[in-house]
């Protein structure tokens, strides 16, 4: 008995103890981004990559990374970008282009709602937009874009998925040609790319470009709800300077949003109107079925000249070179994010309708008219932040703005302009993102604020860091910073959306049964190796813990040898690995299902190994084979086995 | 005599569900499989519980050399079991049929619940024979050779019924949907009999009563 009361007291003191510890509050921030050993993140975070040319993905809140999705990069991890099937994908007009500067990341949407099925992408450097299936998670489209440069204004899509658009952020001569650089103002034009999305295969193709007067369109948006049919964007440049932009783009008091009505546009293609330009771009495609992508050369660009279509587009004016180009919910508000002033410029898309009703235009630039600012002005947010960038938004009345300079995130109110609260980031924020917050139904839980500077947030490594993430709880008034975490190569924007609108669809594995791979070996029995001349195919199947043949002889000095690897598990997360010494390639990663194939030029005579490089089983490190490599005169014929 | 033969004609029929739903389930769950593999038996063969467990319940069990699972035509059960469950069912439905038209008598119900519950019996003592083969026939070549500390070795027969450790794996085997519709139609059966009993008892007493009169 009292040994019970003992016990009563003790856990009393206890708990008091907490309740009044300096620590409470900590302890309830890790709670929140504590996600325990075998449970699951909330949301996923796609993250694109900058400089990896990749997209990344996290788990929110507790921002371990899953995966990093190769999309304009060869990555030798798996083999993408090396393997005969995926070398495809980075074909451009310039060649096999096997980088990029990957930007802004997009998820479908349906009626304005994220629908989880496809993530988009843009390539900044070599213009170019990805598709990415996430069902599989991997790259399933790039189409490269003409006569763009600076990829930049892009991926953003319309609220059905209509189009994927793609704006340059250089204006450039269209068509290309030889022409002096100074010559730039009046003759460089700015394509805007509007990319149709085939409603069932996701499958692109650019339906028109707009051939845009020559500024540089920095970022874009679509209009949702009410504004749907709409697309907005910044633009900076209306100097069309050509050199020194950072002082000579930067002396107009105001650049434009230009608006567009890409609706009215696609109803006057649809009848025929536009100009036939001749192109030259890659349309690249990746099969699930074949495991192989094609690349093919397109030939042509359908052009507008928007001036010839009345009413298509209008020039917002906007303080101070804008870049980010962000929209509310509910397709109203569209916000201006002057880099180089204080202030928050807000449009209203209803006065931006009465005006162009009212015919109130100040002026004209290349023919397109300018509306007055006063008359579009919904309110200015007159934060004392300095450097904003981007906005988004939670849903439920707020927008959550990242001023760079100042290195904070802004928490304000849409209709009244009034800063509710704001927060320091860690250091000189760039994009931020609310799972959804670029969308009619926003998912404001969370926001994640991407920085460009890291200095000393973590352990140091050196001169090159990561760059940090910082997590804010966004579900009370105040916004509570909650976690810090690295991220991989440079995330300009991310895209989150609740895990449960994806993860049930993830596959596990591809199907050998349906596996239409042209070098696919289905079974064991057809495991082979055939001589065309120089070159040696070697049909090879793996399953727990072999490759079949493993011994390989025949193949001679001067040969080239594919691998073609097929992989025979049916379950899940058994994946065969492939790397044969000295090969000036990379490794194989096999998908149960899959096949690729990897090249190898033997140089030397003699009995060289080839090995499985993942982990798959108990006897993984028995997983290996040999080939008989003789000298290019030799007569040995082709042989193969396994186990005798 | 009427409910008891309209019993006897339905409970037999629920046997047609062993041609549509496994009689019998085995789960293997570890800790890399928390999404356990599993076989569901047929009277006709062998399925997996999801489109690769069997394929994959091979490669784990080629490690310790046991054979295939038997595909259907590698087993002469997965033949006659359909055929003997037809038959029963249709004795059954004939008996039914035959007691409710007033040609036999209710003991032919109890009969036919006998001969059910032997041939039960029976492929019950089948299937366990096989699964002794099965856990304990091993390859002599097998990769892992592993023996209980007695030094006599590991056998890997799966439980006929209950949970079991087998190595790194949590066997799980029970009775399912066909077994569970057999057991039923087959108390039916025996309601039938005993309804079949009682009515013929009380009509003996009217008769006597009668008689008394």
């Amino acid at each position: 008995m009292a040994l019970l009361g003992s016990t009563i007291l003790f856990s009393c003191g206890n708990q008091n103890g907490e309740g009044s510890s300096s620590g409470a509050l900590n302890s309830s921030n890790a709670e929140k981004v504590y996600v325990a050993p075998g449970e699951q993140d909330e949301f996923y975070a796609f993250m694109s990559g900058g400089y990896s040319g990749n997209l990344t993905v996290y788990g929110l809140p507790s921002g371990r990374m899953f995966k990093e999705i190769p999309v304009f990069s060869q990555f030798p991890t798996s083999g993408y970008g090396y393997s005969e099937e995926t070398k495809p994908m980075l074909e451009t007009s310039f060649g096999f282009v096997p980088w990029d500067d990957s930007h802004h990341p997009d998820i479908s949407q349906t009626n304005g709602e994220l629908d989880g099925r496809w993530i988009f992408i843009n390539g900044n450097n070599t213009p170019r937009i990805a598709r990415i299936d996430l069902q599989t998670f991997e790259t399933a489209e790039i189409i490269e874009v003409p006569n763009s440069a600076g990829n930049h204004s892009s991926s953003f899509i319309t609220e059905n998925t209509e189009y994927v658009v793609a704006g340059t952020r250089f204006s450039v001569p269209v068509p290309q040609r030889d022409m002096p650089i100074n010559e730039y103002k009046g003759n460089f034009k700015g394509a805007l790319s509007f990319i149709s999305v085939d409603p069932d295969s996701g499958h692109m193709a650019i339906k028109f470009q707009i051939l845009m007067p020559g500024f540089n369109y920095d970022l874009s948006h679509p209009g949702r709800g009410k504004s749907h049919g709409w697309f907005f964007f910044t633009t900076y440049n209306t100097e069309e300077a050509n050199s020194l932009l950072e002082v000579n783009a930067s002396q107009n008091d105001k650049d434009f949003i230009a608006a567009i009505n890409w609706k009215k546009i696609e109803e006057y293609v649809n009848n025929g109107g536009g100009t036939k330009m001749p192109a030259n771009y890659a349309h690249n495609v990746y099969s699930d079925e074949t495991h192989s992508a094609t690349s093919t050369m397109v030939k042509e660009v359908l052009t507008v000249d928007p001036t010839k279509i009345p009413g298509a587009v209008y020039f917002l004016p906007t303080p101070k070179s804008p870049h980010g180009c962000d929209v509310d919910p509910s397709g109203e508000y569209i916000i201006g994010n002057g880099k180089l002033s204080a202030d928050l410029t807000v449009h209203s898309f209803d006065k931006m309708i009465a005006a162009i009703e009212g015919k109130k235009f100040d002026g004209e630039a290349y023919g397109i008219p300018i509306l007055k600012f006063e008359d579009v002005l919904a309110g200015t947010v007159k934060s004392g932040g300095l450097g904003p960038l981007h906005t988004e938004f939670d849903g439920k009345g707020n927008a959550y703005t990242t001023f760079f300079i100042s290195s904070e995130v802004v928490k304000w109110k849409l209709g009244t302009w009034e800063v509710i609260d704001r927060k320091p980031t860690f250091y000189s924020v760039g994009h931020l993102m609310i799972p959804g917050g670029n969308s009619r139904k926003p998912f404001g839980k969370y926001v994640v604020a991407m920085n460009k500077i890291t200095k000393d947030r973590y352990l140091p490594t050196g001169p090159e860091m990561e760059h940090s993430a910082q997590l804010y709880d966004i579900t009370g008034d105040k916004m509570e910073l909650i976690y810090d975490f690295p991220t991989h190569g440079e995330p300009h924007y991310a895209a989150g959306i609740p895990a449960e609108l994806i993860a049930p669809k993830s596959k596990k594995i591809y199907r050998l049964a349906d596996n239409k791979n042209e070098y696919a070996t289905l079974t064991p029995a057809d495991a082979r190796v055939v001589r065309d001349g120089k070159d040696v195919h070697i049909y090879m199947s793996t399953i727990r813990s072999h490759f079949t043949p493993d011994n390989i002889e025949g193949v001679k000095v001067g040969d080239k040898v594919y691998f073609h690897i097929t992989n025979h598990e049916q379950d899940f997360d058994v994946p065969h690995g492939f790397a044969m010494i000295g090969q000036n390639t990379s490794e194989l990663l096999v998908m149960p299902g899959q096949t690729k194939t990897s090249i190898w030029e033997p140089k030397k005579v003699g009995v060289w190994p080839f090995y499985c490089t993942d982990f798959c089983s108990a006897l993984h490190q028995e997983m290996q084979g040999y080939v008989r490599v003789s000298p290019a005169d030799s007569n040995l014929e082709l042989s193969w086995s396994l186990g005798d | 005599m009427k409910k008891a033969s309209i019993l006897m004609i339905v409970g037999p029929l629920f046997l047609l569900g062993l041609y549509f739903f496994p009689l019998w389930n085995i789960m293997l769950g570890a800790p890399q499989y928390p999404e356990p593999l599993g076989m569901n038996i047929y009277i006709d063969g062998i399925k997996g519980f999801n489109e690769f467990d069997i394929q994959n319940i091979d490669g784990l069990n080629h490690y310790i050399g046991m054979k295939t699972i038997p595909k259907p035509e590698e087993m002469w059960e997965f033949g006659m079991f359909p055929i003997v469950i037809g038959a029963m069912v249709f004795l059954g439905v004939l008996i039914g049929i035959l007691g409710f038209i007033n040609k036999i008598s209710y003991k032919w119900f109890l009969g036919w619940f006998i001969l059910m519950s032997i041939l039960g019996v029976l492929g019950m003592y089948d299937f366990n024979a096989w699964m002794v083969d099965y856990g304990t026939n091993l390859d002599p070549h097998a990769i892992m050779k592993m023996a209980n500390p007695d030094g006599t070795p590991m056998s890997y027969k799966p439980p006929l019924l209950g949970n079991a450790k087998m190595l790194n794996f949590d066997v799980a085997s029970w009775p399912r949907t066909g077994a569970y519709m057999m057991f039923v139609g087959m108390m039916l059966t025996l309601i039938a009999f005993y309804l079949g009993w009682q009515q013929r008892k009380s009509t003996f007493q009217e008769v006597k009563m009668k008689s008394q009169k």
